[in-house]
């Protein structure tokens, strides 16, 4: 219960502040947090079809862009990072195309996939790829010497190879760069629905914010990170079954 | 009794360097063989050339039976943390249906005392208790030959003592064929039935010496046996233990003359 208050006091705290600044000020750009969660009760509650419209659809973009980079990215960096010499010849190509922004590749995906859903899962594909695929090389760089030699010594299958033993002993690390693409899948599905396409919560803050309606757009806003925060709740609790196996001191350090 | 495994003529150099120079030996069924070495001496190429982890300069390993198991010395790099002491028992089963993976593994543990460490994971275990799920996973294998990379040698004294007693007494009853790897003299006389002595760099075949010491082995009483004490300091004094470095190739071949003529008297 402690924990509780001390995770949440400085949270409620400000959003107090907010409220309090915010009547007093009275300011169109600056509603009080009771308007954003009045607007958006109306605007997904009362009328569900704005949210099965545009909500649910963001939803399963993000997340299945999220997927479709994490397992290509893991099943690449595993390949990479247990070959000795792919990444001397992929190591330049992957740094460059990861320091590419995204969302400057927007128009070159709208040329390629013409404007809709396979646009924009590639835009967050391309966006989110990086962390995992850079973090599944370096965790199977990781597994240890001893640990190659008995799998050599056991003469085990590839797969047990590649399941068993490469995988598992990446996972910490594979773990670190799905939390980190999971946020940027939030970010990379807002910037792919602001062209070309007319639902989602992307288009709909864009779309509030043509309307001067800051109220609305304040509460797209909110449930983005209300979003957020729930996704990596959601992940961190399987990381932690999936990692359960770790030392506890580790397990500290991961916390 | 037929030889389990042999080794011709095997070199192996790393660039310029000769880590070992010519070795040869045998060694039979049901044997408990020591290499004793100073350290540094090419001990653990000899046993990744044996192993077939390094492909050998020149020379031949041949072991009759297709498979061997290592137990390595850093037990808890060996062993894997995200699986439990019954599934790293179990690892190198995978080929083999379910159930008989499981009695194996089951068996395999009660060998080495730990049945009731099934379910744990290895690092909640003590260091000597790790070193045991490793044997057992090795012994599970059913390996013509186990293979031993200074087994005992990070574990304290006591542990030590259990660990060598807990090998003589699963090798005796399951007559298992042993190649221990170790730097420490008391150990190599206390567990082999032959002793191996090598030579520092490039590792040589200095002695092959047999063991005079009956199966049936004590902590106490056989380390004070004279024919224990006798063999030790012979072994000692062939690795040249605390004198200086001097021609050891001069040093060694006095040492082989003075040996054979023990051994034909």
């Amino acid at each position: 219960m402690t924990k509780f208050l001390q995770r949440w006091t400085v949270f409620a705290g400000l959003v107090a502040v907010w409220q309090l600044l915010g009547w007093f000020a009275d300011d169109p750009f600056f509603p009080p947090p009771s308007k954003i969660v009045s607007a958006a009760w109306d605007w997904w509650v009362l009328e569900p079809e704005n949210f099965t419209g545009h909500v649910v659809p963001s939803v399963v973009r993000l997340l299945s862009g999220w997927v479709i980079a994490s397992v290509l990215g893991v099943s690449l960096g595993l390949l990479l990072g247990r070959s000795d010499r792919a990444m001397e010849y992929a190591g330049p190509l992957l740094v460059f195309l990861r320091s590419i922004p995204p969302p400057a590749l927007v128009p070159v995906f709208l040329l390629l996939f013409k404007a809709g859903t396979s646009m924009q899962l590639a835009t967050i594909v391309f966006g989110v790829i990086w962390p995992v695929l850079l973090n599944s090389v370096d965790g199977a760089r990781s597994v240890d010497v001893t640990k190659v030699d008995t799998s050599a010594v056991f003469r085990i299958p590839r797969w047990q190879w590649v399941l068993g033993v490469v995988l598992p002993a990446a996972s910490p690390k594979i773990f670190a760069g799905l939390r980190v693409s999971l946020s940027l899948s939030l970010v990379l599905m807002v910037i792919s629905e602001l062209v070309g396409t007319d639902n989602g919560i992307g288009s709909q803050l864009m779309q509030a914010q043509r309307e001067f309606d800051y109220t609305r757009m304040w509460a797209g806003i909110v449930l983005l990170g209300v979003l957020g925060y729930g996704l990596n709740t959601a992940l961190l609790a399987v990381e932690r079954r999936a990692l359960a196996w770790q030392p506890r001191s580790r397990d500290e350090q991961h916390a | 009794m037929s030889n389990m495994l042999e080794v011709a003529d095997l070199g192996h150099t790393y660039g310029d360097y000769e880590a070992i120079g010519g070795l040869s030996f045998t060694v039979r069924a049901g044997e408990l063989v020591c290499v004793v070495g100073p350290s540094g001496c090419g001990k653990s190429t000899l046993l990744r050339t044996i192993s077939g982890l390094i492909e050998p300069s020149r020379g031949d390993v041949s072991l009759k039976g297709s498979h061997l198991a290592v137990v390595f010395q850093d037990y808890s790099r060996s062993l894997f943390p995200w699986l439990t002491v019954q599934g790293n028992v179990e690892f190198p089963l995978r080929s083999l249906p379910r159930a008989e993976r499981r009695v194996r593994a089951a068996e395999a543990l009660e060998w080495v005392g730990l049945s009731g460490a099934a379910r744990k994971r290895p690092w909640q275990l003590s260091g000597g208790m790790q070193q045991r799920v490793a044997i057992a996973r090795a012994l599970a294998y059913r390996p013509s030959l186990l293979l031993m990379d200074e087994p005992f040698a990070s574990v304290d004294a006591q542990t030590r003592f259990e660990l060598e007693d807990l090998l003589l007494r699963v090798r005796r009853e399951h007559d298992t064929t042993v190649l221990v790897v170790t730097h420490d003299i008391d150990e190599s006389v206390y567990l082999g039935d032959r002793i191996l002595v090598l030579s520092g760099s490039p590792a040589r075949l200095v002695a092959d010496l047999e063991v005079p010491l009956p199966a049936e082995r004590d902590q106490v009483t056989t380390r004070t046996d004279e024919g224990f004490v006798a063999l030790r300091s012979k072994v000692a004094r062939l690795l040249n233990v605390g004198k200086p470095s001097m021609d050891v190739e001069k040093w060694a071949e006095a040492e082989r003359e003075s040996l054979s003529e023990t051994v034909s008297s």
